[in-house]
């Protein structure tokens, strides 16, 4: 199943034995048991790999998305990212360790509307020392971030997130989970809400980021014709399995 | 400090609301501090208004009553004090000095108080101080009138002015017969002397020599001319300050007064009277205080329904605080933040109002009711008050934070709305 494009450095070499996230045997409930219920025999994505998981609303994406950012727990089975077996942490140190290693992009309305872009950009260093020690000048790398992602000095630094188009926003959220560089991003639909145009030119500056930054990217769309330039397309229907007791 | 940064932010974005939370506890803390301000003047300037006097007689009923209608000039006498009772209590060996009051009329709504000149020198308030003149001088002649700061100042009367004495407190009839003359006008003192007309002891007898048991004797009049040439002697008196020679000696003499046997008389200690005054005052006082403590925690309880209701359109809010790595716990301490935020702003903002109320309201109640209201710095306890409330904002705002916790548990990264 593994077919890594990476160029083989020795940080591949050594990933490519620890993959970057691994999901198995596992079954996610909601609280209680009752409804909704979701099953992952097996679900494995290469260090730098850039995997396009495709399926529609209600396909379990979220919940996919939640496990893999440990923001939920399987009741059975194991999730790690990066090595790090997620279900053995507590919740507190799940939640650091997204902040350390996961940069999260949703569809919509990524952005703390009533803050500057810049401060949306520097929002995760404040949750992760780690990526906070890796750049010297925090506005200065939000900024040049935001640079190589087109968007101007003056917008990001002296406007509000809410005073943005769809599609610079979406930008902003490129930048806010590339900094501090994470080994892993993850991207909800981050291109649903642009036009076809501006979904290409987006796909095109998260690629190449992602690439510079060494960082693995998982993207969950239902547009196939994204797929181009992923590593992997996987539909989500081979690897999860969900249903909805009672209702069906 | 981005976590301020992000509560000041997001209160900012909300600020129509906001503002209104933060007014309405900002009007609850200043009306509490207006409370206790009032309270603790009220207290202080009743305090101040008698010093260096060791006891007050007057007729035999309540020590609170006495006080009141001797120093505060509020209420009346039930009884008098016989002028033959007087004279006997002033020439005991213990008295040092005495001073008789004799209240009962008025001239405009003020109350016009006989007395003799010495009481220009024994009359001390707030920590000694002595009564002292801003124009003219004590009354000299036997239609001369003293006028208090205030009563000059509200009626517009200058030295040399006549003014005519109405008998009763709330009557139509007046002494129109026997006019005074303004001799002299007092300086401000912030007690009730500001809105005391005095006039001689001889003064009152003088206006009262054509009446007999409260009322004119029809068809008799006695012209000022004779008054002039009659022996005035008064028959009676409504209270007296005494001083005492020797501390020791003060509750020898009350009591001597106490058992007088030719007339029903009571001796008091200013302070002690004070005392049983607060202990009635009191009462009103703890409710005043409860109602306004009430106001503060209502402010504070629509503080917390305003972060309950505004929780469910901040979903996205938290699902993206909780993305960048954000755990429940941050999204409930950003809630308190937010709440001891506009805790602090309401409680600094209603310090603002207590002190422009004050401001604004001091000539007021200065002129309505005698009461000077001093601006000074909060007090220790009113610190502790506005820190008090702070905490409390912040332990109201648990119930909506825990609901936060819980929807960001629930919702986790998801965007719901």
């Amino acid at each position: 199943m593994e077919r890594s494009k990476g160029t083989p450095d020795d940080r591949v070499h050594q990933a490519a034995s620890k993959p970057a996230i691994e999901l198995t045997g596992v079954t996610f409930k909601w609280r209680g048991g009752v409804g909704f219920e979701l099953k992952v025999p097996e679900f494995t994505v290469g260090t730098e790999e850039k995997v396009l998981l495709l399926g529609e609303s209600g396909s379990g994406k979220s919940t996919l998305l939640s496990l893999i950012c440990g923001v939920a727990t399987p009741s059975i089975g194991d999730v790690t990212v990066h090595g790090t077996d997620l279900s053995r942490l507590s919740r507190r140190r799940r939640d650091r360790f997204r902040a350390d290693n996961i940069g999260v992009i949703f569809q919509q309305f990524n952005l703390l509307p009533y803050a500057t872009p810049l401060e949306n950009i520097l929002l995760p260093l404040r949750f992760s020392p780690q990526r906070r020690a890796r750049i010297d000048a925090p506005r200065e790398e939000a900024l040049r971030l935001a640079r190589v992602l087109g968007l101007a000095d003056q917008l990001v630094a002296g406007s509000l997130a809410s005073e943005l188009s769809v599609g610079q926003q979406q930008r902003v959220a490129v930048a806010r989970a590339m900094i501090g560089q994470p080994p892993l991003i993850v991207a909800d639909e981050p291109t649903s809400a642009l036009d076809a145009s501006a979904q290409a030119s987006f796909l095109d500056l998260l690629f190449h980021q992602t690439s510079e930054a060494k960082s693995t990217l998982v993207m969950v769309s239902h547009d196939e014709r994204l797929g181009v330039n992923f590593d992997r397309v996987i539909d989500l229907g081979t690897i999860v399995r969900a249903q909805t007791e009672g209702a069906a | 400090m981005i976590l301020l940064k992000i509560a000041l932010r997001s209160l900012n974005s909300r600020r129509v609301t906001v503002t209104l939370i933060v007014f309405s506890i900002a009007l609850s803390v200043g009306l509490f501090l207006g409370v206790e301000k009032v309270r603790t003047g009220a207290r202080a300037s009743f305090a101040n208004t008698i010093s260096n006097t060791d006891l007050i007689m007057g007729a035999r009923s309540g020590g609170v009553q006495l006080l009141l209608y001797s120093v505060f000039r509020v209420g009346n006498a039930t009884n008098n004090v016989s002028w033959q009772s007087y004279q006997d209590i002033a020439e005991r060996r213990e008295v040092e000095w005495i001073v008789p009051m004799s209240l009962g009329d008025s001239h405009r709504g003020f109350r016009v108080m006989g007395t003799t000149g010495e009481y220009f020198d024994r009359y001390k308030y707030r920590d000694g101080r002595g009564l002292s003149f801003e124009n003219g001088d004590r009354f000299a002649d036997l239609f001369d009138a003293v006028l208090g700061a205030d009563v000059a100042a509200q009626l517009g009367s200058k030295v040399g002015d006549p003014i005519v004495i109405a008998h009763g407190l709330a009557s139509f009839t007046k002494h129109n017969d026997k006019p005074f003359q303004v001799s002299g006008i007092l300086e401000k003192t912030g007690t009730p002397v500001d809105r005391t007309v005095l006039i001689s002891l001889k003064g009152i007898e003088a206006i009262h020599v054509d009446w007999r048991r409260g009322s004119k004797v029809p068809g008799w009049t006695v012209s000022v001319e004779r008054v002039r040439r009659m022996e005035l002697k008064p028959k009676a008196i409504t209270a007296a300050m005494i001083g005492v020679k020797s501390r020791l000696k003060i509750f020898s003499l009350q009591r001597a007064i106490n058992d007088y046997d030719e007339e029903p008389l009571l001796a008091i200690l200013p302070g002690v009277a004070l005392q049983e005054l607060w202990e009635i005052v009191g009462v009103a006082e703890i409710a005043l205080i409860g109602v306004s403590a009430m106001v503060v925690a209502t402010s504070l309880l629509g503080m917390a329904a305003m972060i309950f209701s505004g929780l469910n359109e901040r979903r996205r809010e938290m699902a993206i605080l909780r993305a960048v790595g954000a755990g429940p716990s941050t999204i409930l301490w950003m809630l308190m933040l937010e709440a001891a935020i506009l805790a602090v702003l309401g409680a600094a903002l209603g310090l603002v109002l207590l002190y422009t109320g004050l401001w604004l309201a001091r000539p007021y109640v200065d002129m309505a009711f005698g009461l000077y209201l001093p601006i000074d710095a909060p007090t220790i306890r009113e610190f502790y008050f506005l820190f008090g409330v702070v905490v409390a904002g912040g332990l109201v705002s648990i119930a909506p934070a825990l609901r936060a916790y819980g929807i960001s548990v629930g919702d986790g990264m998801t965007i719901k709305n």
